[in-house]
């Protein structure tokens, strides 16, 4: 079992503190640095950005739609401008790229509360199991698009939708959401771990799909250096993810994470006191492999 | 052997039983959210959808509640509903009384909106239906005290059409006239600009959703006149003049004052002129 008073002691004295922390940081300055620039219009009249994460307007010329919402309003029978169809090719695009969680893990703000419940469950050592599937999100999916096309009146997920919602609020005005952020960080934090975005959400099921082919992926290329200290598995909010490619050496598995489940936030890289992640292309290769597949081809030439 | 496949089907009936525990669960929450979105559907009767809005049903599936009107409204008056607010969370609405549409004729919002739940067929910001004025407290409207005000009529943007003045007698005083605004909803667009300016304590002249501010005649309803206007002749019984049972030379026109008895015109020792009658009555005594 991990030791949660030294969860991490290892990365750090191995790498210190910075290189231990890097993406989280770094995941931090991206979700903060989107609501920033959101909140720079209302709050000090820059107004850079226009709009909220369903929609939005970059110095009057980018526009960025959300696709799943967009869908959503298709679905119900909406025909959208050409600015929003743009906005949509543009964010798919990027998602089909980076990996569709991408957007969990550095933009969602829920993030920010899911995180703080997961931290606050390791330090107060609670452990109350998730009695949902993970598959879950997917039927949620389902359950918000089918909504928009059997009762009228339209978006209904979006009526209580706590990932719109809290960015929304942040940008527009809270009101009551706060209610609904509140409710997730308990149930993240005593019902289930990784309760809300890892098992729920519709949004992150989205994105999930969107971005199950996507190029950048976090591999486990130095796997051999593994110490089996399963740290990783302990801060992943997927940790499903990282068997097949950590342990999958012997039944030939590639070393790179292909589940689209994983949100590419990193922790798993800062964590690893052996280097043992790192981020790379879907078909990433260790060079060594890379040598060696050479040599054999050339042997079988030869 | 035999050990493993027992495990397997114990698996199966496991991954069965939690898929339709999933199943049922997510169905529940869907049934949940299907009920409340009607209740969530509703709103407050002074809140205004912006210009171009589509019928609130269509709008609710339309807005992704973006809020891009709300930035682009150079007067600041959209709000997006906050949970717990009375309107569809996240979707933009107006109150006229402390904030109308000032009618933009380039209507920023709606050239805003990204999904066409402000419908950008509108070009006209005349055009725009966001809701209808009704003078709904004939109360207290000063107007109807004989009092001049006017200033609905006045600040209307669309002046002398969707707010007329209808002069009537006032009974009152006996010899004043009242100056009645009149709200015409083929013109009004439902800014609320006269609702904000009603000088009372409460507004007298109030914007409301069309579907609150007008009556709908039932759609088997025809009217006579207007019917017979449009195919040239009545359509139920055709016009026949009426007979009266009246001896020879008597004829019967209301419009020409009663019974006319023909060549008696002639015989009547009263002039055409009643000054004459009177004149020529003292003259002969």
């Amino acid at each position: 079992m991990v030791d949660m008073t030294t969860l991490g002691d290892d990365a750090i004295a191995a790498k210190g503190w910075m290189k231990s922390h890097k993406y989280l940081i770094l995941r931090r300055i991206s979700q903060l640095g989107i609501l920033a620039l959101f909140l720079a219009g209302p709050w000090f009249g820059l107004w850079i950005v226009k709009g909220n994460l369903a929609s939005s307007l970059t110095l009057d010329i980018l526009p960025l739609t959300d696709p799943y919402v967009l869908l959503q309003a298709s679905l119900s029978g909406v025909v959208p401008e050409t600015a929003a169809i743009i906005g949509v090719v543009i964010v798919l695009a990027f998602y089909l790229l980076v990996g569709g969680r991408v957007y969990c893990s550095w933009v969602c703000p829920v993030n920010l509360v899911t995180d703080l419940a997961a931290w606050l469950r390791r330090k107060l050592g609670i452990r109350s199991n998730s009695q949902f599937s993970r598959s879950t999100r997917y039927w949620m999916l389902a359950l918000t698009l089918i909504l928009p096309l059997l009762v009228t009146g339209g978006i209904i997920w979006e009526l209580v939708n706590p990932v719109s919602m809290m960015f929304r609020g942040i940008v527009f005005g809270m009101g009551a959401a706060w209610v609904m952020v509140l409710g997730i960080f308990l149930f993240d934090l005593i019902v289930a771990k990784d309760g809300w975005c890892g098992h729920i959400c519709p949004v992150g099921a989205f994105y999930n799909l969107v971005g199950s082919k996507s190029l950048l992926r976090v591999n486990a290329l130095e796997r051999q250096a593994c110490n089996d200290c399963m740290e990783c598995y302990v801060v992943c909010p997927e940790p499903q993810v990282i068997k097949p490619a950590l342990k999958g050496e012997k039944q030939g598995a590639t070393p790179v994470i292909i589940s689209s489940d994983c949100t590419n936030c990193g922790r798993c890289i800062d964590i690893c006191a052996k280097d043992v992640f790192s981020y790379g292309g879907r078909h990433a290769k260790k060079n060594d492999d890379l040598k060696r597949e050479g040599e054999i081809s050339q042997g079988a030439q030869a | 052997m035999s050990d493993s496949k027992d495990k397997n089907e114990l698996n199966r009936r496991q991954f069965l039983g939690n898929m339709l525990k999933t199943a049922c669960g997510v169905g529940l929450v869907g049934l949940g959210l299907g009920a409340y979105s009607k209740r969530a559907s509703t709103m407050p009767a002074n809140y205004i959808r912006p210009p171009g809005a589509l019928p609130e049903e269509d709008f609710l599936g339309a807005c992704i509640r973006c809020g891009l009107c709300v930035r682009d409204c150079p007067y600041d008056i959209l709000f997006l509903g906050e949970v717990g607010d009375e309107v569809a969370t996240g979707t933009p609405y107006f109150i006229a009384r402390s904030g109308p549409c000032e009618m933009c004729v380039d209507i920023p919002c709606v050239v805003a909106c990204p999904t066409n739940a402000l419908d950008h067929d509108l070009k006209d910001i005349e055009e725009s239906r966001m809701g209808l004025a009704v003078l709904i407290d004939q109360e207290n409207c000063i107007a109807f005290h004989g009092l001049r005000c006017e200033v609905c009529f006045n600040v209307c943007p669309i002046r002398n059409r969707a707010i007329t003045l209808d002069m009537q007698h006032n009974t009152r005083s006996g010899k004043h006239a009242l100056f009645i605004p009149v709200v015409h909803s083929d013109a009004c667009t439902g800014c609320g600009l006269c609702e904000r300016a009603c000088i009372l304590e409460e507004a007298a002249i109030k914007v409301f959703p069309m579907h609150l501010a007008k009556g709908e005649l039932g759609k088997h309803y025809r009217l006579g006149w207007q019917e017979k206007e449009k195919a040239g002749e009545a359509l139920v019984t055709p016009d026949t003049k009426h007979q009266y049972n009246l001896p020879d030379g008597v004829r019967y026109d209301l419009q020409g004052e009663g019974l006319i008895i023909d060549g008696e015109a002639e015989e009547t020792p009263f002039s055409s002129n009643p000054l004459d009658t009177l004149n020529s009555g003292f003259m002969d005594k």
